[in-house]
């Protein structure tokens, strides 16, 4: 073990000068963290704390949270997803399949969007890549669920598309 | 003093116990699961007591594999897992590939995207200090920190949430520039963010910096000296607290840092408060790079021809950002194709963790989390 050196012996005066000259400056520097502290305490307009989950039904997420990806439907319940696989192909992590089908006049069309939560990094590439922009990213956020089999979803209401 | 025989000793450790009877040696494990560890790194120290005879960390619990990944994905693909390396410098992180793709196609970045990609930049850097500020305070003890840092913090993120629909992996920057413009809120809320951290950082400072029992927990703890930290290839706040004014920003300036005016704090002794003292005036200096920006932040283009796919001609590139912990290196070997060769990342939190043992040897248990707050490491950027 390393030792002290000690040097020649403080009096005892000396000794309690520096002691309570820290204690002091020790309380000083305490008290005025505290002001800080109790400075908030009494102005409750400072206060941005929010009380999540009361707050649900009037929480604003911003306009381009990227949350679960959500195919765009018009009125008619339409999407302008064409099946052509660009997405599939830009997602980094298999997330998606994209199955096509025929028409009744034979042309190739999308049959089933296949979305897999459970797989995704929410990277939003596969939206950057779509040159239809056929499909977005959700607001929700509370996504967990207790059985991953909840996590795959067909995101197309309809057979099809323009 | 009879030593141990050295064939059973955990890995890592050269000596074995004093097997004195007086002696009070032993080998503790701390992690991978301790609060003061910030993620998911495991300690193994050798003790006399409560003091720490020797360090061995042990890596790997957070390793993903994220270098042989990117062999198997387009190099768009890429920048997204660029994110899940250093997880609080994500747009560092994404720049730095950005950058080493641009180099190697040759393509430019519009005056507004450069701006946008500073200002991005430095806004993360004062995220990712406050959140360092607030759990450095939580390890010493000092719970309130932490809430305060996050106060803050809060601002940014939600800007970053604005920009680009994220909070951590953000995903945002792109060859040639980002992936979206930033809305029309962008500057004001900067503005916002620059008025109130100029208060806010003095509240720091009365709570934390001036604090007589923080100032007595980190005087004359972990010295590094300067050539230490140098052998170690240390970077960032480590490099400078020891005394070397090095900054990616300014020796090898990219994006258009050479535009700005901001000065680099430069410590003297290497201790645990010169480590901290570095981060907490980095903080003012990225304010300042924020004020000049928001000055002159032009109108137009923000990326160039945007590409679906790129192929990055035969070659390899490198890249360098100073990240929020130091010097962040990319490093991709191109053989033409949709996919990189190889890819590699030097990462500033490898380097900053192997002086640990250095520092540490000699202090009390307590002290080593002190040393450990101030390096400031992020778990997933050491493991990759
Ligand atoms: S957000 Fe990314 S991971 Fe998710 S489906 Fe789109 S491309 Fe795939
Ligand atoms: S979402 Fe877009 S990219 Fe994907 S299959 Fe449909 S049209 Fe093609």
């Amino acid at each position: 073990m390393k030792t002290r050196q000690v040097g020649d012996k403080e009096s005892l005066f000396h000794f309690w000068g520096r002691y309570l000259q820290k204690v002091a400056t020790g309380l000083v520097s305490l008290l005025s963290g505290m002001g800080v502290t109790i400075r908030y305490f009494v102005s409750p307009d400072k206060i941005i704390t929010q009380q999540y989950p009361e707050n649900r039904e009037n929480l604003q997420m911003m306009a381009r949270f990227r949350g679960h990806l959500a195919m765009i439907h018009d009125e008619n319940n339409q999407h302008r997803c064409t099946g052509c696989g660009i997405c599939e192909k830009a997602c980094p992590n298999g997330t998606i399949s994209v199955l096509t089908a025929k028409d009744l006049a034979g042309r190739k069309v999308l049959g089933r969007y296949i979305y897999r939560l459970s797989q995704c990094t929410l990277c939003n590439l596969c939206i950057e890549s779509c040159p239809f922009g056929a499909i977005s990213m959700g607001r929700d956020f509370e996504l967990a669920t207790y059985d991953r089999q909840q996590l795959t979803f067909i995101l197309n209401k309809t057979q099809g598309g323009k | 003093m009879e030593l141990q025989p050295v064939d059973n000793l955990p890995e890592g450790f050269t000596r074995g116990l004093n097997s004195d009877e007086t002696s009070e040696e032993y080998f503790l494990n701390m992690g991978p699961q301790h609060p003061s560890t910030h993620g998911v790194l495991r300690l193994v120290l050798k003790l006399d007591g409560e003091n720490v005879l020797e360090v061995v960390p042990h890596l790997g619990y957070v390793h993903r594999g994220i270098e042989k990944l990117a062999e198997s994905q387009t190099y768009l693909q890429n920048i997204h897992l660029t994110d899940r390396l250093d997880y609080l410098s994500s747009h560092f992180n994404n720049l730095g590939y950005c950058l080493a793709m641009e180099q190697a196609l040759d393509i430019g970045v519009p005056e507004r995207g450069e701006y946008i990609r500073v200002m991005v930049c430095e806004l993360q850097r004062i995220q990712s200090h406050l959140l360092w500020w607030g759990v450095t305070g939580m390890d010493l003890g000092a719970i309130s920190t932490f809430l305060y840092g996050f106060k803050e913090r809060e601002m940014i993120t939600d800007i970053f949430e604005e920009i680009c629909g994220a909070r951590l992996t953000m995903n945002f920057f792109r060859p040639g520039g980002s992936f979206a413009d930033v809305p029309d809120t962008f500057i004001p809320r900067v503005k916002k963010v620059i008025e109130r951290m100029h208060v806010a950082l003095d509240e720091y400072n009365t709570l934390l910096t001036d604090n007589i029992i923080f100032r007595e927990r980190t005087r004359a703890i972990g010295i590094l000296s300067r050539e230490k930290a140098l052998s170690y290839g240390c970077s960032g706040g480590v490099l400078r607290a020891s005394g070397v004014s090095y900054d990616v920003r300014r020796n090898d300036p990219y994006s258009i840092y050479d535009r700005f005016d901001f000065g680099i704090p430069v410590g003297s002794v290497g201790g645990c408060f010169d480590r901290y003292r570095m981060k907490m005036e980095e903080m003012p200096q990225s304010l300042r790079i924020l004020e000049q920006a928001v000055k002159d932040f032009p109108e137009g283009p923000y990326r160039s021809k945007e590409q679906s796919a790129y192929r990055l001609p035969q070659g390899s590139y490198y890249s360098q950002v100073e990240t929020a912990r130091g010097l962040l290196g990319t490093y991709i070997v191109a053989e033409g194709g949709a996919k990189p060769y190889r890819v590699k990342f030097r990462s500033p939190s490898f380097s900053n963790l192997s002086t640990l043992c250095e520092m540490a040897v000699g202090h009390k248990i307590a002290d080593l989390v002190t040393i450990l707050a101030t390096l400031d490491f992020v778990v997933p950027d050491i493991d990759r």
